[in-house]
């Protein structure tokens, strides 16, 4: 039997978690206040996963990055791996919130999608930077 | 120039959702002045995930959060000028309130408003607040600036990083740069505890193996031309440096992430009683200041943990505006009754209830001033004691919150006060 005291990530409550791996291999959560809590207690002893966040780079854009998110979380071990395959990248303006910039980052199976609209630059368009 | 119905200063979280739901009350003319040069506010920088879990139920990153309410303003047609600074706030009594702001393309601009929304945020405190000895070199940034120069600009401010105070800003600064190819050596805290919310700890510092060093502080910056080195040390209990604990740490960059305070010198002008505490305006239980018709929300009211709450409250600032605008909700019987924190609690917002002009029930925000455990939390007018609320754990950074019922209220009369109070280890040794 394992016992382990998490905090969960899942909001900013912080739940204070129990997670209990029994010797047969079952996981009891307790301290948890949602069923979120007690996904995240269960997963977290046996696959612990994150949504990494980051910028790429943007070619004639409004702003020289755009924000970035994995559609899903993904193994905590692959972080690195991940981030890897987002600092090579670079997209050209404009980018929408919801885009796919990376199909499949990383071999985990989460796409890598825009969560800001970085318009295209308007000097670009309109021959001027005087507007 | 006619006046305008309401004018919201600031184009964040706070002065979108206010604006949002003074609209929907039907409020007409609504006029948002946001100095950036896009909505959205600090949101933008923001670029983590956790945002909306309570407002949309989905966790959502800060720039996604923004987009929400920027589309529903939108959609609701209600004009926000960017790029426009706000210079002055003057109320001349008349109920008509001046607003003075500059941009490019209309130069000076003198605004008048029958209400104004207060949601201008807050700012960091900087290295000149914190009496950090050494040279001015170059180097030193508050978290939130290097969370700008990353996240928007795309520029790394260093290589190698130690963050002075353990706020969600440095927290989530610290792993971002780690992302980014930084090595971020250490967090110090001057406290026994951290600032920050516990899930930051958890996924920014404890996943990245990043050690975070509660009672300690920054006691020399080395460098002349750009920071070379920190020298960190304990503190005792009356946070003073403790001789013998200097340990010097290599850096290029040091990170403050020491503190928000809200941005009132708006509020200042306009004659608006500021708390000592929160920094922000003393408000009634509609989020309105002490000038008639000036309503206060988000950030520059109090700091707040999580942008949910500063949304819900925002609106609720519309929403007394709209009212206001009307005139509804005056009583001849309005007397207003003072919020007292006391043993252990720090502040509450609001810090005045006028039972007449509540609602039903009545949210109130509050923070403790230490870490507390198993305790319970007393309210009570006068000497009755009209609600309790049991804590486990409570601590300074995360904001605790509790609903007043306006029928506990009914017996109160004017010289009565709210008497908010924190007794700790309620169950003793049991």
């Amino acid at each position: 039997m394992e016992t382990r005291n998490l905090i969960c990530i899942n909001c900013p409550l912080g739940c204070s978690l129990t997670v209990v791996t029994d010797d047969a291999g079952n996981v009891t959560v307790s301290g948890n206040t949602c069923q979120k809590g007690a996904d995240y207690g269960r997963k977290e002893v046996t696959n612990p996963t994150r949504i990494v966040t980051s910028t790429v780079r943007v070619h004639h854009g409004r702003l020289p990055v755009v924000s970035v998110k994995t559609s899903s979380d993904i193994p905590k071990g692959k972080i690195r791996a991940v981030m890897d395959a987002i600092r090579s990248l670079s997209v050209s303006a404009p980018v929408a919130v919801g885009d796919i910039l990376l199909p499949d980052a990383a071999g985990t199976g989460a796409n890598v999608i825009a969560t800001k609209n970085v318009e295209k630059l308007a000097s670009e368009i309109q021959g001027s930077y005087d507007t | 120039m006619k006046p305008y119905d309401l004018i919201v200063i600031g184009g964040g979280p706070a002065g979108l959702a206010a604006a949002i739901s003074a609209r929907e009350a039907g409020v007409k003319e609504i006029l948002i002045l946001e100095r950036d040069n896009e909505p959205g506010g600090i949101l933008n920088q923001c670029i983590h995930n956790g945002f909306g879990l309570h407002t949309f139920g989905e966790e959502l990153t800060g720039p996604e959060y923004a987009i929400r309410f920027i589309e529903q303003a939108k959609a609701l047609q209600i004009p926000c000028k960017l790029n426009t600074m706000v210079l002055d706030l003057q109320d001349d009594g008349s109920g008509v309130k001046q607003v003075t702001a500059m941009n490019r393309q209309d130069g000076l601009l003198e605004l008048t408003a029958r209400c104004i929304i207060l949601a201008m945020g807050c700012r960091e405190r900087p290295r000149g607040a914190l009496n950090i000895p050494g040279f001015r070199p170059a180097g030193v940034y508050t978290a939130g600036t290097a969370q700008r120069l990353v996240n928007m600009e795309g520029r790394m401010p260093g290589k190698e990083i130690v963050i002075l105070g353990s706020g969600d800003i440095g927290l989530i600064m610290a792993r971002r740069l780690t992302l980014e190819g930084a090595k971020v050596k250490a967090v110090a805290e001057l406290m026994p505890y951290s600032g920050g919310l516990a899930r930051n700890i958890v996924q920014c510092l404890e996943d990245y193996q990043i050690p975070l060093l509660l009672s300690h502080t920054v006691t020399d910056l080395h460098g002349k031309d750009r920071v070379t080195g920190v020298t960190l040390s304990q503190v005792d209990a009356n946070s003073r440096p403790i001789p013998g604990t200097e340990q010097e740490i290599s850096c290029d960059t040091l990170l403050l992430s020491c503190g928000l305070l809200p941005e009132n010198e708006l509020s200042d002008k306009l004659g608006v009683s500021l708390s000592p505490v929160t920094g922000g305006p003393e408000v009634n239980e509609s989020l309105e200041t002490n000038v008639p018709g000036v309503f206060a929300c988000g950030n520059v009211l109090h700091v707040h943990d999580l942008v949910d709450y500063v949304s819900e409250e925002a609106a609720r600032a519309g929403l007394h505006a709209a009212q206001y605008l009307k005139e509804k909700k005056r009583d001849s019987r309005d007397f207003s009754l003072p919020i007292c924190p006391k043993d252990g609690i720090r502040y509450t917002v609001p810090q005045t209830v006028r039972p007449d002009c509540m609602d039903d029930t009545l949210l109130v925000r509050f923070r403790v001033g230490a870490v507390y455990s198993d305790c319970r939390i007393f309210v009570s007018l006068g000497d009755t004691c009209i609600q309790t609320l049991y804590k486990k754990k409570i601590a300074p950074g995360e904001m605790q919150q509790l609903t007043l019922k306006k029928a506990d209220l009914a017996a109160a009369s004017p010289s009565d006060s709210i008497i908010i109070r924190l007794e700790e280890n309620v169950h003793g040794n049991a």
